[in-house]
């Protein structure tokens, strides 16, 4: 389990990996965020014991990361960090569905092993889409866009608040753990009852806060509405880079592309 | 708003739980002067600060900005003129860049675009953060924070700049700067602090508080020079005044 404090060193490094500068990084957040949606729809929609068909996706999260000069081993270690969940989801369906499937090797497969392999990848191929898709356009350009793109303006300011705060709250978390560490000396005071105290003061800090940050806000003549000035513009580039993709997706989710190669190859040597 | 001036007269204010922060606070600041508001903790400073700009509404007496008073109606007009520095640079920094939020006052002033990026840059400028410009505001030491929050500020032009202890938490070089800068505005200023050697060098005029009230409303150098008093309002002679601690050299007691 990774600390708070790894965890937020994290955040920042992803976040400072969308303030680079490449092609990937300068396509309009919205073409970002739309090309990633109809990804995550073409990989959703597989039947459950698909696995084969479901691997040239992997080409869309792969290619953007190296065009974007984003560190694989950061992304590669981001992904196991959150596997546990989809191997908790998992993990019982080869015990619960024991229908043999197929056969490799002599040696039967279930259903449930079928479907399993098909969940951890349906969930990697998922979040590594995510994870490029923050590291190339970062956190308040995929709030802008969706605001852009019909989200309402109030849930837009929520969220880029949130994500300004989480530093402060998380640094004030950490300031408030390591407090209590030095003075229970890993014994007592480290119960359930003391930290829900630390919550409920914590809760009241962050309330104090919020009323001054209010404070600053109206005190500059805020009116309900968060202008952002950052012009955005969609341009030919962009359109193609959601075309061009959305129609890879399609393709890859109507045909099953390893099989047709591999068709095609057995054809070519018979 | 030509006249750039403060006038407080008689203010009482009680929170709701009873304690009474301000009993009968009285002052004129002129256009142009700058003033610093010191006193021991919980003399009413903050309080104070928070009425200059109609975060709290007077129980009893009145706050008048430029010839406004303040009341509901007129806030806008006076959030307008009033610049207000808070304490904690990170209450101020709400917005995921500096860019963003030092645009943040001039686009709700409803100017254009051009206006917007021309009043940004040059308070950046002012302050010497314009390098800056692009980054997050987690991503600022504490000095630059102050920095820019100063600059949010001037990017609405204020006539009145109002501060809650600018150089808390600052590293010597840092607040060195931050006097200079300070120094350098000719804003009218209020500053609320404890750093009396602030007060010394940046405000010609000092208020002292305490409980609430007034204790003594004069020129800084001669407050200071007041061991009586700076002794009653639980206050020191400022560092500079002290004379030297290892040659003894300077000192008055």
């Amino acid at each position: 389990m990774p600390s708070l404090e790894e965890g937020l060193y994290d955040l920042g490094r992803l976040d400072q990996l969308a303030y680079a500068d490449t092609p990937v990084h300068a396509i309009d957040p919205r073409a970002k965020v739309l090309t990633t949606i109809v990804f995550l729809v073409c990989v959703v929609s597989f039947s459950k014991y698909e696995v084969l068909s479901m691997l040239p996706f992997a080409i869309y999260p792969l290619f953007l990361a190296a065009d974007a000069d984003l560190p694989f081993g950061f992304l590669g270690r981001k992904l196991l960090a959150v596997a546990p969940f989809a191997v908790v989801i998992g993990m019982f369906n080869p015990l619960l569905d024991r229908d043999i499937v197929a056969q490799i090797a002599g040696i039967g497969i279930s259903g449930g092993w079928v479907s399993f392999i098909s969940i951890l990848l349906r969930f990697a191929l998922t979040t590594m889409a995510a994870l490029v898709l923050i590291a190339t356009t970062s956190f308040t350009g995929i709030c802008m866009a969706l605001e852009k793109l019909g989200m309402p303006d109030v849930l837009a300011t929520q969220l880029l608040l949130l994500y300004r705060y989480i530093f402060v709250l998380g640094e004030e978390t950490m300031r408030m753990a390591r407090a209590r560490a030095l003075r229970s000396f890993g014994e007592r005071g480290m119960g359930w009852r003391i930290y829900s105290q630390m919550l409920g003061s914590l809760l009241l800090r962050t309330y104090a806060r919020a009323e001054r940050i209010y404070q600053a806000m109206l005190s500059r003549g805020f009116d309900g509405t968060i202008r952002v000035l950052r012009a955005l513009d969609f341009r030919l580039k962009d359109a193609l880079f959601v075309s061009g993709w959305s129609a890879v997706f399609i393709l890859m989710r109507v045909y099953n592309v390893p099989l047709l190669l591999g068709d095609l190859v057995t054809g070519l040597i018979s | 708003m030509s006249h750039h001036t403060i006038d407080v007269s008689d203010l009482r204010f009680e929170y709701p739980d009873g304690t009474r922060a301000l009993d009968g606070v009285s002052f004129n600041i002129t256009h142009g002067e700058s003033v610093a508001l010191v006193g021991p903790n919980g003399a009413g400073k903050s309080t104070l600060l928070m009425h200059l700009n109609g975060f709290l509404t007077p129980r009893e007496g009145s706050v008048d900005i430029g010839g406004v008073v303040v009341t509901k109606s007129t806030l806008k007009t006076v959030r307008r003129s009033v610049g207000m520095v808070f304490q904690d640079p990170d209450d101020q920094l709400f917005m995921p860049s500096v860019y963003e939020d030092v645009a943040f006052g001039p686009m709700n002033l409803g100017l254009s675009e051009t206006e917007v990026e021309a009043r940004v840059t040059s308070a950046l400028e002012r302050v010497g953060a314009l390098q800056l410009r692009e980054r997050p505001p987690y991503r600022l030491s504490g000095g630059e924070k102050r920095a820019v929050a100063i600059a949010t500020v001037l990017a609405m032009t204020p006539s009145v700049l109002v501060m809650d202890e600018p150089s808390s938490n600052l590293d010597p070089r840092a607040r060195r700067r931050l006097i200079e800068l300070l120094a350098s505005f000719e804003h009218t200023k209020i500053i609320a602090t404890h750093d009396l050697d602030l007060a010394l060098e940046v405000c010609d005029r000092t208020i002292v508080m305490s409980d609430g009230t007034v204790a003594a409303d004069g020129p800084t150098v001669q407050i200071f020079e007041n061991a009586e008093l700076l002794d009653a309002c639980g206050l020191e002679k400022p560092l500079s005044l002290q004379g030297c601690p290892v040659c003894g050299s300077g000192r008055i007691r």
